[in-house]
């Protein structure tokens, strides 16, 4: 049986992978199981410089869902890349580091500074709802999307997955943007933009007033937009939002991902990832598929 | 050392005052590993309800290999945990987080409210050194079990027993003296004693509250703010759940 999916060149023992920014750098998960196990592992975002981000509370809990403000913290490029990627290392999974910037110029720098690094794949930010200045700016707009991607491509020395927000009315006019770019591969969605609101205290819920919603709640939109983004470009397409387990994972991989991110599940089971990995395998078996490629968008018409 | 989540099964629930709760839980290998100041991740059983429940170790015992947790019913979730019944299992994961350090010869430990129950297994800790000032607004929890293991002081916001008013009123009226303090407690409650701490010169030792999602480290909800830079974090912020909950109170900012 073969598990292997292969995106802008770069070979994944399975489709499964973590999203970005629930994962950490994969240090605490890997106190519950071998990362060796996933096809890889995208770390959370990580900019020029190290960023605070917003003031608590940065969750709510929603219907099948949570909101989000974290507002990208993170260590700043220097610390990542003489203590997470080493880490990393030491695991049989691949690397994908996932970006974020509040210009073009950050973005290209932060780029540029992983040029010598042992990454495997680079996953570009474009679609954070959480802060102010820079991320989703560059997510909503075809233009400005094309022009970040072609400057990020210009400057890596990896392949370039652009990650797109589902917080626009046409994805598919985004992800043909991003391919027009270059991008060599696209990954979506991040997180829906919500608000909650404590009726006790009238108050916000996040101090941030606003939040990205995630986890199964918004899995119906994730494979819909997965589906129209399939169909827009023939660049790969890694799939996620509300994924918690093989069944779930499927429809994106029927929908047209060649690859499938696991987010918010990790929070209330940290072996979503290797259980999806799991039961993908049972599936085949079950179906009689040889070869994971063949369920690649492989998705019809009600007969 | 490999994290754990287990479906521990109930043995027996309490109700100790109006929505306070007790649950003893068979967690053995969560019993071996636990220290006072500890918490665990509760999960519900309702498919919706995605995030954990933290709730601090109120009781470990290791021989019997369970886990005692004392709570206050906030919400859907903790309501939820309220109805379970003996035989009865709830996903569970832990010990999470760091625990109170065990300083000085005659430690102070501080609860207001439903901070309180995390200082019984520090009171069990020291081994009768410790002296308890418990904070209640009115109706009184625990502290009979606290008469076993410390000396106790009681505050009771409406006067009804005790010193009237906060800990802190307690611990002037009573002349409350020791070496170290440790408090858990509503925000107002731990600024106040940090302040006393500060003039005091004493080390001080604060449990943090604050809403989580992966409990572990990994997602960042959980930050408190600290007075120097994180060496994890590189910016002033430290993880409650993995850095904390407990931190010298001079550390962060309240
Ligand atoms: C380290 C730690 C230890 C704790 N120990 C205890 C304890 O021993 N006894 C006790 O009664 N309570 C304790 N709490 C508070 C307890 O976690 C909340 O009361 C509980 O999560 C409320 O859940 P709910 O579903 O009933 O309320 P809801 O308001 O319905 O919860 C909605 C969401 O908000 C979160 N949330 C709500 N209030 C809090 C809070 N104060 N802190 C963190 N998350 C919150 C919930 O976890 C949930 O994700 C502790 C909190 C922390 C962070
Ligand atoms: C707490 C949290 C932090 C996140 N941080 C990032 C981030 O740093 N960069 C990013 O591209 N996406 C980030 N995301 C979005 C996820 O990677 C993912 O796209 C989204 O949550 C949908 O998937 P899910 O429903 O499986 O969580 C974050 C999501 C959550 C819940
Ligand atoms: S709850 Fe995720 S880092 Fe603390």
């Amino acid at each position: 049986m073969n598990t292997e999916v292969t995106i802008a060149g770069v070979t994944l023992k399975n489709p499964v992978m973590t999203a970005s920014g629930t994962f950490g750098s994969g240090e605490e998960y890997s106190a519950f199981y071998d990362l060796g196990c996933l096809g890889a592992v995208v770390t959370k975002g990580v900019a020029l410089t190290p960023w605070e981000g917003n003031p608590t509370p940065r969750i709510a809990e929603t219907h099948s869902g949570m909101m989000n403000a974290i507002g990208l913290q993170n260590p700043g490029i220097e610390l990542f890349c003489s203590r997470d990627i080493p880490f990393l290392k030491r695991f049989d999974t691949k690397i994908i580091v996932n970006v974020c910037g509040k210009s073009l110029e950050e973005y290209v720098e932060v780029v540029r500074r992983l040029a010598g690094e042992p990454v495997d794949l680079l996953e570009i930010n474009i679609s954070c709802p959480n802060v102010k200045v820079g991320g989703i700016a560059f997510g909503q707009d075809p233009k400005a999307a094309e022009a970040v991607t072609r400057a990020v491509k210009d400057a890596a020395r990896q392949p370039v997955i652009m990650k797109l927000s589902p917080n626009v009315t046409d994805i598919a006019e985004m992800a043909r943007a991003v391919e027009a770019g270059g991008a060599d591969a696209i990954s979506l969605i991040n997180t829906l933009t919500g608000m909650k609101i404590d009726i006790d205290r009238q108050c916000f819920a996040l101090a941030n007033r606003t939040g990205g919603v995630s986890g199964p709640a918004i899995k119906p939109i994730a494979v819909r937009m997965v589906y129209q983004a399939a169909h827009a470009v023939s660049v790969p397409v890694i799939g996620m939002g509300g994924i918690t387990c093989a069944s779930d994972a499927l429809e994106f991989i029927l929908a047209g991902a060649s690859a499938v991110s696991i987010g918010t599940a990790n929070f209330f089971n940290p072996y979503a990832a290797p259980e999806t990995i799991e039961g993908i395998r049972s599936y085949m078996e079950q179906k009689g598929v040889s070869d994971i490629r063949e369920l690649i968008g492989a998705v019809r018409d009600r007969a | 050392m490999p994290k754990r989540i287990l479906d521990a099964g109930v043995i027996a629930r309490e109700k100790l005052a109006e929505g306070i709760f007790g649950l003893l839980l068979e967690a053995e290998p969560i019993a071996a590993e636990a220290a006072a100041g500890q918490f665990v991740s509760l999960y519900s059983a309702q498919a919706d309800r995605l995030l954990p429940r933290p709730i601090s170790l109120c009781g470990i015992d290791r021989e019997r290999g369970t886990i005692r947790l004392v709570y206050r019913v906030a919400g859907a979730g903790t309501k939820e945990f309220s109805e379970l019944l003996p035989g009865e299992k709830v996903r569970v994961m832990g010990p999470l987080g760091n625990g109170f350090p065990l300083k000085g010869s005659r430690p102070v430990l501080i609860g207001g409210g439903i901070g309180i129950p995390p200082m019984l297994e520090l009171a069990k800790a020291f081994g009768g050194r410790a002296a308890a000032v418990l904070g209640y607004r009115s109706e009184r929890f625990l502290e009979t079990e606290f008469e076993c293991v410390s000396r106790v002081y009681t505050a009771t916001e409406d006067g009804s027993f005790g010193t009237r008013g906060t800990v802190l009123d307690a611990i002037r009226q009573e002349k409350v003296s020791g070496d170290v303090l440790y408090a858990c407690g509503p925000l107002p409650m731990l600024r106040a004693v940090k302040e006393y701490a500060i003039r005091e010169n004493l080390p001080c030792y604060v449990s943090m509250e604050e809403r989580m999602a992966c409990g572990i480290g990994a997602c960042l909800a959980c930050v408190c703010r600290t007075t120097e830079t994180d060496a994890h974090s590189n910016v002033r912020n430290r993880r409650i759940c993995k850095d904390g909950p407990v931190f010298e109170a001079r550390e962060v900012e309240l």
